[in-house]
């Protein structure tokens, strides 16, 4: 439900932007920290908040991917199977979890712990296979280690992110997605090892970056707006630049 | 003669907390702010010019070039805004940057708003990526309490403000006009350009977007010279970029150097491609220079210089440097199928070349994969492709025939093999990283 105290933190999204409607999106990982789910009341506060209609409000709610129309469990449990983590074992994983809790993609437990759910590229491919627990990142998991998660979770053993905090539930990670800190940010490592491997190749060479009195040639830097889009990666951008320029 | 490996954005992650303001600054952060602040902003434009610093979100696009669009006589405000939505499979360097060290972001930010005249600047960052949300939020609060975010920043009477504002999943909102459509609180759908966003963008005023590491990357020009950036690279793809290595090598992660390396000395670096069963090191089959939306290369090309030129010119790009590995035991066509599948799934629904070619994609490769279909399903693949490439609105379309037309030109056998074997005849299993202890699983 959509209490006075929420509705107040909704307005005080809407109020950080120079045009409130770009609130939107906080706004609704707000609904959802508060409802578990978008809500049809959430909708229509939102859409009262920010003077536009309530299905212009779903219609972003159902754009986005995050934002969820069924209840989701205290966790949510996203396996990466992307092509590079599925051809490292997500599909592996992806499938023992399934079997061992027992639901289909973008179900939860009957127990109400656990959502599961395949997941995009979630950048940190260098980890792979990669799992996201409330979307907290979970590194190099194998089918066992998976397992072992979903049944701490359940069994309300702490687990701990592979670099950050404790797994808080999915709606206070909601809540810190809406702009609200949940003062967890220096949990967890600077950066886990294989973001280190290249730093540590060079420390053990000695290699650096030039001093900054480095003489170096003035850059080939394309002087105007047609050559910069003749060197950029994109074929695209010329069409429209032709298109601007005639 | 530059080192092989250069850490600049890299070189603090193995600081002890080092997302923390004080350990920026005693490491020389927010120098090259104090420098900025003290020039006339046009300098500060022509500094990143001069370097030749091009966007390092895929596109190349030179970043002061950009920046010089900005119509400083438009009455509306001007905005600077980050894309911090990192999601092109693949790419896995700017999550990890905003992990380790918001604040080289956050002071990139400053003096680049201050560059363009912005006083209202947003990083929009992947809603996916908790705790980098964290660390962005604390770093922001953490650079107002010290002056260098709020107003008359330090003296200068410049004003700023940055807000950190969280997606909600949507890949398509990594492409710029899509992203100022979410960031305006609408479905994430892109713009016709013109008008570009230097002139028309968030709130239909004049705003830059630039990737993160773009903007990470002006406090070292700043700091070091525009001269000290150019030292680095090659002629026309100065200074340094951060190379993901991902799948099957010995040692995925980071490594930070020149433009212009090659992928055997990336690979030679991360100790090699992983062992097979016999303990030999497999064989490089496949690999994307730049995520997936880059023409996937083969070993013919692990000499080509990973340059915007040079990866161009081998018949791919250089995108995001995101180097996927894929060794012999990996089936191309599964590869494409997942990437494919991607597509189809992000696609905004917006133009009927990508929201309906997705789907006919999905299935012709399908059934290729399962076996089933015939040999002229691979010219209807490369027809469909045809029908999308450079007729969709936006990039994403494009990007969707990538794997589809250079596997079918590389690999044209593993499609005819699964049509033979009447399924893969991969072992799923051979290609995961726990194949020792899962292999006779």
């Amino acid at each position: 439900m959509i209490d006075a105290k929420t509705r107040a933190e909704l307005e005080e999204i809407a109020a950080r932007y120079p045009q409130k409607r770009s609130g939107l999106l906080p706004m609704l990982h707000l609904v959802q920290s508060v409802a578990g789910q978008i809500t049809p009341d959430g909708i229509e506060a939102c859409a009262e908040i920010l003077d536009i209609s309530a299905a212009e409000v779903s219609g972003v709610a159902t754009f986005y991917t995050m934002y969820k129309r069924r209840p989701v469990g205290d966790y949510h449990v996203g396996v990466c199977t992307n092509t590079l983590c599925a051809i490292m074992g997500g599909d592996l994983i992806f499938e023992r979890l399934k079997e061992h809790l027992d639901v289909g993609n973008d179900e939860t437990t009957e127990d109400g712990k656990i959502t599961l759910e395949h997941v995009e590229c979630n950048a940190a491919c260098d980890f792979a296979p990669v799992m996201m627990v409330n979307w907290e990142f979970m590194d190099n998991q194998t089918p066992e280690s998976a397992v072992q998660v979903v049944d701490d979770l359940r069994d309300g053993n702490p687990v701990h992110s592979t670099r950050g905090p404790k797994i808080c539930t999915w709606r206070e990670a909601e809540r810190v997605l809406a702009g609200f800190p949940d003062d967890l940010a220096d949990e967890g490592p600077t950066a886990g090892p294989a973001s280190l491997v290249g730093l540590q190749i060079a420390r053990e060479n000695g290699w650096k970056a030039p001093a900054s009195s480095a003489n170096g040639s003035a850059a080939a830097v394309a002087d105007t707006k047609v050559d910069a889009v003749e060197e950029a990666d994109t074929a695209r951008a010329e069409s429209e630049t032709t298109a601007e320029e005639s | 003669m530059t080192d092989v490996l250069t850490p600049v954005l890299t070189d603090n992650w193995d600081a002890d907390r080092a997302w923390t303001l004080a350990s920026y600054e005693a490491q020389g952060g927010y120098a090259g702010l104090k420098n900025a602040l003290s020039m006339p902003q046009d300098d500060v434009i022509a500094a990143v010019k001069d370097s030749g610093l091009r966007g390092r979100g895929g596109a190349g696009f030179p970043t002061g070039m950009k920046w010089s669009f900005i119509p400083q006589d438009n009455p509306n405000p001007k905005y600077l805004v980050v894309n911090a939505d990192e999601s092109e499979p693949g790419t896995c360097k700017d999550i990890p940057l905003m992990m380790a060290s918001p604040h080289t972001l956050v002071e990139g930010v400053i003096i680049s708003s201050y560059a363009i005249r912005a006083n209202k600047a947003f990083i929009y960052v992947r809603g996916e990526v908790l705790h980098v949300v964290r660390r962005l939020q604390r770093a922001v609060q953490e650079a107002y309490e010290a002056g260098h975010l709020g107003a008359d920043i330090h003296g200068s009477g410049y004003d700023l403000d940055l807000i950190v504002h969280a997606g909600a999943g949507a890949y398509i909102c990594g492409e710029e006009t899509a992203l100022l459509d979410s960031l305006e609180g609408r479905r994430g759908q892109p713009r016709l350009r013109p008008p570009f966003p230097a002139v028309a963008g968030l709130y239909a005023s004049p705003t830059v977007i630039n990737n993160v590491e773009s903007i990470a990357s002006v406090p070292s020009i700043i700091a070091n010279g525009a001269d000290w950036f150019a030292s680095m690279g090659t002629e026309k793809s100065k200074g340094y970029g951060i190379f993901s290595l991902s799948g099957h090598v010995n040692k995925p992660g980071q490594y930070e150097a020149p433009l212009g390396i090659t992928l055997r000395q990336l690979i030679d670096l991360a100790g090699g491609m992983r062992n097979g069963a016999g303990g030999q090191p497999m064989g490089l089959k496949f690999w994307t220079p730049g995520g997936s939306s880059t023409p996937l290369l083969n070993s013919e090309h692990l000499d080509v210089p990973l340059d915007f030129e040079a990866v161009g010119e081998a018949g791919s790009m250089l995108g995001t440097r995101a180097l996927q590995i894929f060794d012999e035991t990996t089936c191309v066509v599964r590869a494409v199928l997942r990437w494919t599948e991607f597509y189809k799934h992000e696609s905004c629904g917006k133009c009927t070349p990508c929201r309906e070619g997705t789907w006919w994609l999905t299935q012709t490769l399908a059934r290729l994969e399962k076996g089933q279909g015939s040999e002229e399903d691979l010219d209807v693949l490369l027809d469909q492709c045809d029908n999308i490439l450079g007729r969709a609105f936006c990039a994403l379309g494009d990007g969707a025939t990538s794997p589809i037309t250079s596997s079918i030109k590389y690999f044209r056998a593993d499609y005819l093999a699964h049509l033979e074997h009447g399924g893969c005849p991969f072992d799923p299993m051979a290609s995961t990283v726990f194949v020792v202890e899962g292999a006779s699983a």
